[in-house]
């Protein structure tokens, strides 16, 4: 009977501790799930390079337009539009493009931008330097801004995409409560 | 001696409503898993039956779409979590002992709290209902950001899902430690009953799935009142990344389901076509292989929130490999029933319906696994259909098997094997009437969670509402024979079917409040499969 005890408080610790580590696995899915968008190209995630590093190869010739789209979410009162509706690019030279932005509010309010690119196997070879996403932007009631992206599309992008949307969402920024 | 024990026994037995509270007998807890479930299974219906009643008529008759969600929402909440988990987990709790020889669950105490939280639990979550807001509209996948648009009842579903999760992971803990530590001697793993074994296993998807739904839920609560940004997009945060964490558990979670009933028909058919099961190793490997697959299909309920072409084919193939194992369970089956001495008493009508109305089940299912396919079925009412073949038909109707088939053993007597009867092709008719139109629906574009429908739906939503109340009222004839198998009858004999294997039925019926004190002698025939 005693045997019988200590077997059921083994297994019931052991079963225990299987519980807190699924739990913390549900957590871990989270990094996980950010390295595979890395490496997939999943969600759109566009990449970063700083302009200049690397060997510059020559550039071949090809032309892919790129498409610009904005968006708002929510009760953001804000306007965004694209300076441009679309642009054709060269792959392996850096462009500019700019997006304004107004504030409609009679209030300051704070906005944050999210880029995505699709289509999704795209995103792996559309290379910012500059951006203004993923920063917090202020905005006087009524102000309106010119808000910089500079890129390039690398040359290895697959042959099959011959065009591809990059998009701007601006959201609310996470304690902006006017 | 063993007089005296029984004397002493009777002494501290508590009665009256300390013997419920303070229960810590596996038989107690057993009953009243399943009467709680049976409760729940009533209030989850009588939203199906708002729900149908709804969707009679195409327009807005009695409820407003708001509520209409919640409806939908708390339907699949009570039935999944209330109704046939906790309904699994009462016959675990009353058949594994008998069928292994112990004489109780090895934590008790654990089993008595794990049930009482319970009612706590959907008391929150139906309290909902009543508050500013609304209860949670949003589908029960909870996917953000809508449901974080939930009003005061945001966090009330949160702790409801967490005390769900908590009692399901003690009872699951229970089970395991029952069953690796107090079987009888010469038991060994693979003389097991089936039904213990898919218990085992489902036990284990248990522990495997549902701590990463509680830790999905706290990201959420946290989201939404601690300033973090897992699901938040303008945090750098992904709402599609819940889908992910969610569904690893959801898919589990559709074995947690339907494994046990497996474990039921698996039982019962070889009790009444009077041979042993056919290919009992190949089950138990079945049953394992579908666990363990279940942990690798999770996206294919997501095709379409956008995905690498390769990992769509990934999780395509791997649904399809899911059919193979769920094939041989078929076969096996039927290679069981092959050539038996077969008598229709309702626990075969009810395994028979399940084993061809769960293919049916499974059919849809590999339609919606094949990702072009699913772009087209996705969010239809073909998705609504499929899942309540393979839960309704599927895991209830395997239920329904099992209390009839352990009623004798439960209450001592036979229930009303007519009536049953009457139970089985009511319920049997009016669930096809009810669910086997909405293929058409869904094929023909109606989405689903939509209170208002296009006008050419009308029929075949109509002849789903009709099935709908039929079904519904056909229940209350189950709560009848219950009560009336409850109080008295034709009495059962210890060994209740003539067909029928296995240590619980060498115990007298009704079992009596302690059993197998003292390990069971097993012998040969007692342990052939």
């Amino acid at each position: 009977m005693a045997s019988k005890q200590r077997g059921v408080k083994k297994t019931t610790t052991i079963l225990f501790v299987v519980t807190i580590l699924m739990f913390g696995f549900g957590y871990a899915m989270v990094p996980l799930y950010d390295a595979f968008c890395q490496i997939t190209g999943l969600n759109g995630k566009t990449q970063r390079v700083t302009e200049g590093a690397g060997e510059a190869s020559p550039l071949i010739d090809r032309e892919v337009r790129i498409l610009f789209d904005s968006n708002v979410n929510g009760d953001l009162p804000w306007r965004l539009k694209p300076s441009l509706k679309s642009l054709k690019v060269q792959p392996g030279k850096f462009y500019d493009a700019t997006y304004t932005v107004t504030n409609m509010a009679n209030v300051p309010v704070v906005g944050q931008a999210i880029p995505s690119v699709s289509p999704q196997v795209a995103s792996l070879y559309f290379k910012k330097s500059e951006c203004f996403c993923f920063v917090n932007q202020v905005l006087e009631p009524g102000e309106t801004k010119d808000m910089l992206v500079r890129f390039e599309v690398d040359q290895d992008l697959p042959k099959d995409v011959g065009a591809l949307t990059l998009s701007y969402t601006f959201f609310r920024a996470k304690g902006d409560n006017s | 001696m063993s007089t005296v024990a029984h004397e002493h026994d009777h002494h501290h037995a508590p009665t009256g409503l300390k013997r419920w509270i303070f229960s810590t007998n596996h038989k107690d807890i057993g009953t009243l898993y399943l009467i709680f479930s049976l409760m729940m299974f009533f209030i989850g219906g009588a939203m199906a039956m708002i729900i149908r009643a709804e969707l009679f008529q195409p327009g807005l008759q009695f409820v407003d779409p708001q509520f209409y969600n919640s409806m939908v929402t708390v339907h699949a909440l009570i039935m999944i979590f209330g109704a046939v988990m906790p309904a699994g987990v009462g016959l675990a709790n009353w058949m594994i002992p008998l069928m292994i020889g112990a004489p109780d669950m090895a934590l008790p105490r654990m089993n008595n709290m794990s049930f009482w939280i319970l009612p706590f639990g959907f008391a929150l979550l139906i309290s909902t209902l009543f508050m500013n807001g609304g209860g949670p509209a949003g589908g029960w996948t909870m996917y953000p950001p809508l449901v974080l648009q939930l009003g005061d009842a945001f966090p009330f579903l949160i702790f409801t899902v967490h005390i769900l999760g908590v009692s399901s992971i003690m009872g699951a803990i229970n089970i395991i430690a029952t069953v690796f530590n107090m079987r009888a001697p010469g038991m060994t793993l693979m003389k097991m009953p089936l039904f213990v074994w898919t218990w085992v296993i489902t036990a284990f998807l248990l522990i495997a799935s549902l701590p990463v739904l509680a830790g999905a839920v706290t990201m959420l609560l946290t989201d939404k009142y601690f300033g973090t940004s897992f699901f938040n997009a303008a945090g750098g945060g992904d709402p599609v990344l819940f889908q992910h964490i969610f569904w690893f558990f959801g898919h589990p979670e559709v074995y947690i389901l339907a494994l046990p009933a497996f474990g039921i028909v698996s039982t019962i058919i070889p009790t009444f076509a009077r041979k042993p099961l056919f290919g009992y190793a190949s089950m138990v490997y079945a049953t394992a292989s579908i666990a363990i697959l279940s942990f690798f299909v999770w996206a294919h309920h997501m095709f379409t929130v956008g995905m690498p072409i390769k990992g769509e084919l990934f999780f395509m193939y791997a649904t399809m490999l899911i059919a193979v194992p769920t094939g041989v369970k078929v076969f096996n089956w039927m290679a069981t029933m092959w050539r038996g001495a077969m008598t229709f008493e309702a626990p075969m009508l009810f395994s028979i319906a399940f084993v061809i109305l769960f293919t049916i089940g499974g059919f849809s299912g590999l339609m919606l696994g094949i990702t072009p396919v699913d772009f087209q079925y996705h969010d239809t009412y073909f998705v609504v259909a499929h899942f309540h073949y393979v839960l309704l038909t599927g895991a209830v109707f395997s239920l329904m098997a099992a209390a009839y088939y352990w009623l004798p053993k439960w209450t001592g007597y036979m229930y009303d094997e007519k009536l049953a009867k009457i139970h089985f092709w009511l319920s049997t008719i009016a669930a096809n009437v009810l669910f086997f139109p909405q293929h058409f629906l869904g094929l023909a574009g109606m989405p689903r969670r939509i209170p208002d429908y296009n006008i050419v739906f009308a029929d075949f939503n109509m002849i789903s509402s009709i099935g709908g109340f039929a079904y519904g009222i056909s229940q209350l004839l189950f709560v009848y024979i219950v009560i009336k198998c409850a109080l008295g009858g034709k009495k059962a004999k210890a060994q209740a079917w003539e067909g029928a294997k296995g240590l619980e039925w060498t115990v007298p019926s009704p079992a009596p409040f302690h059993t197998f004190e003292t390990p069971p002698k097993l012998t040969k025939s007692m342990l052939e499969n």
